[in-house]
């Protein structure tokens, strides 16, 4: 059985040392192995940013697309593949602004993969522009004055679309970190998880020690049911997004595949794809 | 009796247009007429006039024609609209409610045939269609029982009552017809071959290619002219394990579309110009990560919304050049309802032999057009992986971590492909430049080494089976024809009226547009005084992309047309013979 090390290859990542990305990684090493795969079982589809480079950092099947359209290659794969564990990945300038319209249809769909969103609340690889995540005031290279735009509330954005899993953590917690990642990959559907993973250089707001001072921990709430919708979006209005933990997980939602007329458990691509004479002739047929 | 006649029903758009015709035209189908019909619509639901063309002949037919015989009219407008087109001694069949009359200057008859009252009779107004129906056949010399299995097929599911109204319907449309011009219509067809054909819009031959070929995934975003190929895949692949995901745009379209190919299933998107525009950026993500994705695309009018529901040939250097960068492509562009069919089949092998996107191009005209299509073969589907790693092939360990070489530097230039799931394949697969085991490099030599190599895939021509229709018999001849996608049969009538005249006229259709067949077209230029390239656009793409790749600048001549409508034989015709005429040739 494979264990993290297995998920680790011999590339260097470019991140800036203190990067919160790097706990994003790790924790997905340890998930992975927790949860019993093995590396050609998963495939990491990441999008454009410095959170995107992760897919090349794991020992796995990775595919580096465009900026802001993970999604939609993640859940082609699946659908082509339903054996394979995918895992699409990026940045909140990715998945919230350019991506936003795959983020919500992803989340409608159901397809049974796992979003990681490794929020920084600004956007890196291009050297500090705001982002859709970015505090209202929160100055920039592009928003010098600060930002006069409200930022959006992801998890809340979730909820109200009809998300069946929604988690949210931080890179210095990695224990929970790794725990909500298992979660995720094990629930039957689309699953969102927004990590806060500071951004060292860019953002000296939203700091490890101010996550510190702001988080509140679900699990640390006996009486928290995150199979309650409503206490779930009043616990995220209390405390403007700032949770960690599963906010809310719904069971009983099948996911896409299932609801396909016709799908089958084998994977498509493992198919046979040749139609036969009979089926032909009968295809044909009704253009006669 | 005649060997071909042009018929055309119209009304408002929701009043049975449609269903006319296609009743009429798959009864003519199975008693062996050969046709080709085009639907003028408009961009709204209910409402507007909306016609439908049909062309019936003994022997085959791929194009409107100039003239029309005889005018089914639901209403007057449709009558003041299309009365120009018919012939001397054509004839009109409009509904007595609303007291027709024939605009000044026009000779055809008039037939008022009360289709509401008759409709009524038999109980519901709406099977006035039929009615016309029926007095249309008295006039083609086409008896009520070629009615009988269609009404059956088409209604059987509303029970034996209806069935047996439309019958009536027809029959008393066809007795109304004889009882008020007697037996001795001048539009008698002459028997057919009786042989067995198929009746397809070139939407439909697209979508049954693709099952065909094996595409078990749609992903597109609904468009005009393009959805009716989504509409087909919705109903027929779930039969076949696959599905069709509706998504929220192209973008997502196009990106589900690599994914799904990247994990090992033929996929495919379809869509207009619209959408390939949003596409575009994707597009080159298949090219450099060298992911197998096939995209149709249904020209319409352009640019930006344009004329959506008309025909043009615009997008075509867009689709040749619109990703940034430089990346293996393929463009093919079907003339044909068949060749929508066989080229779909070969879209989805060249994908997965040259690991690139492939653009099936096809036009308004040609994807809504619908035409006879010989029996289609199934022992010509063949379907090939290229260097697809299979299933039960193993790999070598790979040790210490190390990557499978999905991007090995090979002589073609082509390097193994392997699905994500494999033991042993484990590889990276990036839009970032990178190495042979998919790793991002910006090494100068590599970034070199791996240009060429991607696009040396193409650089010795590929395997596709005709680059260029050639219908050229002259070794020297006054003019060459030259087009693209459905002007295919309009330029071979117009071809005939020239060489009736005594012109020398040759006709290449080109068919695989990039890369592009310079040898060939190179060739057949050579052999001919003038050079015409017919396109449905106003700025002589086709024309263009000639003189860059061919040259012989000066020998060309572009005809374009751009008002939303395909271009009739007569009017090809007439620009060629005018250059005839003018000492041009
Ligand atoms: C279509 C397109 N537009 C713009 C860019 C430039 N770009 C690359 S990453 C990025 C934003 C990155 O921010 P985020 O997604 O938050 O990732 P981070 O770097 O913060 O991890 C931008 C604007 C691009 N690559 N592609
Ligand atoms: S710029 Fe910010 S997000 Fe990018 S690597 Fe550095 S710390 Fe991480
Ligand atoms: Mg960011």
């Amino acid at each position: 059985m494979a264990t993290f090390k297995d998920f680790r290859n011999k590339v260097k990542p470019n991140w800036c040392p203190g990067c919160g990305d790097f706990s994003v990684l790790a924790a997905m090493q340890r998930a992975f192995a927790n949860v019993g795969l093995e590396p050609h079982d998963v495939a990491i589809v990441s999008g454009i940013g410095c959170s995107g480079r992760i897919s090349g950092y794991v020992n796995a099947y990775g595919f580096h697309g465009v900026h802001g359209r993970a999604l939609p290659i993640a859940q082609g794969l699946k659908l082509a593949n339903r054996g394979l564990t995918v895992i699409a990945a990026g940045g909140d300038g990715d998945g919230f602004a350019i991506g936003m319209a795959h983020t919500i249809h992803a989340i409608r769909r159901n397809v049974d993969i796992t979003y990681i969103v490794m929020d920084n609340q600004v956007y890196g690889l291009t050297k500090g522009q705001t982002s859709p995540r970015s505090e209202m005031g929160f100055k920039t290279k592009s928003t010098p004055h600060g930002s006069i735009e409200a930022a959006i509330n992801p998890m809340e954005m979730a909820l109200t679309v009809g998300a069946g899993f929604v988690a949210q953590s931080v890179s210095s917690d990695l224990k929970q970190l790794t725990h909500v990642i298992e979660e995720g990959i094990k629930h039957k559907g689309f699953s969102l998880i927004n990590v806060y993973s500071p951004c060292v250089t860019y953002n000296k707001i939203n700091t490890y020690d101010w996550f510190k001072e702001h988080l509140v921990n679900l699990d640390d709430d006996p009486n928290y049911d995150p199979a309650d919708r409503s206490m779930a979006m009043q616990k995220l209005m209390e405390n403007n997004g700032l949770v960690t933990g599963i906010i809310y997980q719904n069971k009983e939602r099948k996911p896409y595949e299932d609801m396909i007329k016709g799908f089958k458990e084998t994977p498509l691509s493992k198919q046979d794809i040749m139609l036969t004479r009979e089926q032909f002739d009968k295809l044909v047929a009704e253009f006669a | 009796m005649i060997k071909q006649l042009s018929w055309k029903v119209g009304g408002q758009q929701g009043e049975g247009i449609d269903s006319a015709g296609e009743i009429l035209a798959t009864a003519l189908n199975r008693k062996g007429y050969y046709l080709y019909g085009y639907r003028h619509f408009s961009s709204r639901i209910k409402g507007g006039h909306s016609n439908t063309k049909i062309r019936i002949s003994t022997s085959p037919v791929r194009s409107i024609s100039d003239e029309l015989d005889i005018l089914v009219a639901f209403d007057q407008e449709t009558i003041d609209l299309n009365a120009f087109e018919l012939i001397e001694g054509g004839i009109i069949l409009a509904d007595a409610k609303f007291n027709p009359a024939v605009p000044e200057g026009i000779s055809a008859r008039l037939l008022a045939v009360p289709f509401t009252k008759i409709a009524e009779e038999v109980g519901m107004a709406q099977m006035k269609n039929m009615v016309a129906v029926g007095a249309s056949a008295a006039l083609l010399g086409i008896s009520v029982d070629a009615f009988q299995e269609v009404i059956e097929e088409r209604f059987a599911r509303k029970g034996q009552k209806i069935v047996d109204k439309n019958m009536e319907a027809i029959s008393r449309g066809v007795e109304f017809v004889i009882s008020e011009v007697g037996d001795i219509s001048n539009f008698k067809l002459e028997p057919s071959d009786g042989k067995k054909r198929l009746y397809m819009i070139g939407n439909d031959a697209i979508a049954l290619g693709a099952v065909a070929a094996g595409a078990r995934l749609m992903a597109a975003y609904p468009i005009t002219p393009s959805s009716e190929i989504m509409e087909y895949l919705i109903k027929r692949l779930p039969e076949f394990g696959g599905t069709v995901v509706q998504t929220e745009d192209e973008i997502a379209a196009i990106t589900m579309v690599i994914g799904a190919n990247y994990g090992g299933v033929r996929a495919l998107t379809a869509s207009a110009g619209p959408g390939l525009s949003l596409m575009t950026e994707a597009i080159g993500l298949a090219g450099m990560t060298e992911t197998p994705a096939v995209i149709v695309n249904t020209q319409r009018g352009g640019p930006s919304t344009g004329l959506p529901t008309k025909q043009e040939q615009s997008d075509l250097l867009a689709m040749l050049y619109s990703t940034h960068g430089e990346i293996p492509k393929i463009v093919i562009a079907p003339s044909t309802a068949e060749e929508c069919f066989y080229d779909t089949i070969q879209a989805f092998n060249l994908a997965e032999q040259y690991q690139c996107p492939v653009i099936i191009l096809s036009d308004l005209a040609l994807s809504l057009g619908k035409q006879t299509v010989e029996p289609l073969d199934y022992d010509r589907i063949k379907i090939d992986r290229g260097k697809l790693v299979l299933d039960d092939e193993e790999l070598p360990e790979l040790e210490n971590s190390e990557l499978f070489p999905r991007y090995e530097f090979t002589p073609d230039g082509i390097s193994r492909r392997v699905l994500p799931g494999k033991k042993n394949g484990l590889h990276h697969v990036t839009g970032v430049e990178h190495d042979q085991t998919g790793r991002p490099s910006e090494n100068p030599v590599n970034r070199k080494k791996m240009m060429d190599k991607r696009l040396s895939k193409l650089a010795n021509g590929i395997q596709f089976e005709e680059p260029v229709f050639l219908d050229a018999k002259h070794e020297e001849a006054d003019l060459l024809i030259v087009g693209f996608c459905s002007t295919r049969g309009t330029i071979h009538e117009a071809m005939e009226r020239l060489e009736a005249e005594g012109m020398k006229v040759n006709h290449a259709h080109v068919r695989q547009v990039l890369p592009f067949p310079t040898d060939i077209m190179a060739e057949q230029m050579k052999k001919a005084k003038k050079v015409i390239v017919v396109e449905n656009n106003a700025t002589g793409q086709l024309t263009n992309l000639i003189k860059m790749h061919v040259g012989m600048a000066e020998k060309l001549v572009h005809i374009g047309k751009y008002d939303g409508n395909p271009f009739l034989p007569s009017e090809i015709y007439k620009q060629c013979k005018e250059l005839f005429v003018h000492g041009h040739i």
